[in-house]
């Protein structure tokens, strides 16, 4: 599977990573790499297989739908590149 | 007397429960030792004062006669665990000066025991590495070095701080994390001890994630038994962590030293690569002789999809990063890079945050959950994960453990396999179909090879089976006596 610059240009946009115009041809060959060592899983059969998506074998556990803990904004906050008056600063989200 | 660096974890709390040093001596000279030996790169952060505050802290809890388990024993935290009030890295940049407001559940079990943090340890960016080269801080330098030579060799990745820390005896033991290997070759690469646990035994709460189906922490440590008691306190049932097992955590060194006779140690054939140095075959049949020797059935087995765990790998695991990671954002903590609008400043924000190996595992794992690939990768890859699982099924129902080889080769230089990723992928070879099946394995130091090296050998244990693989373990390092030290250069 050859993965080309344009797919790479995609891919980079849906990851939100901005990837320079002239590194991804560099980076289309590594990734092509990549995958075409990857493709050697076309060989196992995996016909009526069920897809392992966890190694645990429980199902998932419920609890009350109550609050634990919370309630501290300074807490929330205190890593936050940029706050005003306890709310997170981001740039504009809605035209 | 020994000095106290160089004593093994139970040896230094033993000596704590006898009065022979308080921690407060027992700290400070690791606190030294940790500052001398600057030049390994092993510590993102040191925290003395907090190290000697905590001593003083379990020398007062010793005197009222409620000391802990691990009570005043001086520890290495890799960097991927959160600790409240001192910064968390990852090993990456994005994070820029992030300082959790919460404990991991992990290190929290370990404080509560009484342990001493030294430091936070330097690691692969985000666990994604097999040579310590990925980290935003540098690389880890290994505390051995070939004989007659002086080039600096990894540690191995992404616990490359934890072991090397160990390994120099910088503390007396480290938590580390596992996703592909990330414990037991650098435990391999540095003649230590180190065992990824059942998927499920350590909480993942607070623990950064990179895999979160393959993550799971666990000790490095000087010997068997000193890993032991440093998992069965990092052990245990967390309701913050849904896929916390909710089992008993057995007294993990009770196993240690316990006869291991009669049991069927399974040889899997598939782990006899092409290419495999004779040093490490060689070591392989000496491991198998000294079981024997311990009274042990060796059976061949077979575990036939063994050459499609990596590959399967590749796809799992930046699967989940690529989703895992997406949190960084740049909006509610760690580095924000400005754009002229919000796409641009997520762009411009993990661009500048993650390194390259990071952005390439975000890049395939986002490809392979794309529309019209998803189907084809990320579905067949855990098709064939299921495949592997139930190879190790079928085995286990004829043996009680397995054994192999931990890594492919010893210790390479820094640099050596930079340029091409699956080359240095392969380093995992033997230990990631552990981590696609949920198993526990185990690297033991069990040799050196022609240049003075370490090498480690690898157990496999049955789900939730710790146990065996800690009377397996202790066999092989009584058997193997291996005494080796790296020459202190540094």
């Amino acid at each position: 599977m050859a993965i080309d610059a344009a797919t790479v240009r995609k891919v980079a946009r849906l990851a939100r990573i901005a990837e320079p115009e002239e590194k991804l041809e560099a980076l289309a060959k590594e990734l092509t790499g990549i995958m075409t060592w990857i493709e050697q899983l076309a060989e196992v059969d995996t016909d009526g297989v069920e897809p392992m998506t966890s190694a645990v074998h429980m199902p998932a556990p419920m609890r009350e739908d109550v609050v634990t803990e919370g309630g501290d904004a300074s807490q929330v906050l205190s890593n936050a590149p940029k706050t005003i008056d306890g709310f997170f600063v981001v740039p504009k989200v809605v035209e | 007397m020994t000095a106290l660096t160089s004593l093994t974890l139970k040896a230094a709390l033993t000596g704590l429960a006898d009065k022979s040093f308080s921690s407060e001596e027992l700290t400070a000279a690791h606190v030294t030792a940790v500052e001398a030996a600057r030049p390994l790169n092993a510590f993102i952060l040191e925290t003395p004062e907090k190290a000697i505050e905590m001593a003083k802290a379990s020398d007062a809890r010793r005197a009222k006669g409620e000391a802990g388990a691990l009570d005043g024993a001086p520890l290495g935290i890799k960097d991927l665990f959160c600790t409240e009030g001192v910064r968390s890295t990852a090993g990456s940049n994005i994070l820029g000066n992030f300082v959790p407001t919460y404990e991991s559940t992990v290190t929290a079990n370990l404080w509560r025991d009484g342990a001493v943090m030294l430091g936070k340890l330097n690691l692969d960016e985000f666990a994604m590495g097999s040579s310590n080269e990925t980290s935003a801080f540098g690389p880890v330098v290994n505390p051995w070095r070939a004989e007659g030579g002086n080039a600096k060799l990894t540690p191995g990745g992404s616990s490359g701080g934890s072991a090397a820390a160990v390994a120099a005896e910088l503390c007396l033991g480290a938590t580390a994390t596992d996703t592909g290997g990330s414990i037991r070759q650098p435990a391999s690469f540095t003649g230590t001890v180190g065992i990824k646990p059942t998927y499920g035994r350590c909480s993942r709460w607070g623990v950064v994630a990179f895999a979160s189906s393959l993550d799971q922490a666990g000790p490095i440590a000087k010997t068997v038994e000193d890993a032991a008691i440093l998992l069965k306190s990092m052990s245990g049932h967390d309701v913050k962590d849904s896929t916390s097992l909710d089992v008993e955590v057995p007294d993990f060194a009770s196993f240690v030293g316990k006869s291991v006779k009669g049991l069927r140690i399974g040889i899997p054939k598939e782990y006899r690569v092409d290419g495999m140095p004779a040093e490490i075959e060689k070591l392989w049949e000496q491991g198998i002789a000294w079981l024997k020797e311990a009274g042990c059935e060796i059976v061949e087995v077979s575990l036939p999809h063994t050459k499609y765990a990596l590959p399967a790998y590749y796809i799992v695991a930046p699967a989940e990063a690529s989703s895992n990671l997406a949190r960084y954002d740049g909006m509610r903590f760690g580095l924000r890079e400005d754009g002229a609008n919000l796409t641009e400043t997520y762009e411009k924000t993990r661009a500048a945050g993650f390194g390259a190996e990071v952005k390439r595992r975000i890049l395939i794992g986002t490809y392979v959950l794309s529309a019209g690939y998803y189907d084809a990768y990320y579905l067949k890859a855990l098709k064939v994960r299921r495949r592997i699982a139930d190879d190790f099924d079928r085995a286990f129902q004829k043996v009680d453990a397995l054994l192999t080889p931990t890594a492919p080769s010893a210790a390479f230089g820094l640099g050596e396999n930079a340029d091409d990723p699956v080359a240095m992928y392969l380093n995992d070879i033997f230990t990631v179909t552990v981590n696609l099946a949920g198993l526990p394995g185990m690297s033991i130091p069990a040799g050196v090879d022609a240049k003075g090296l370490p090498l480690g050998l690898q157990l496999i244990g049955k789900a939730l089976d710790e146990g065996t693989l800690f009377s397996l373990g202790g066999a092989i390092e009584k058997a193997a006596d291996f005494r080796a030290k790296p020459a202190r250069w540094w």
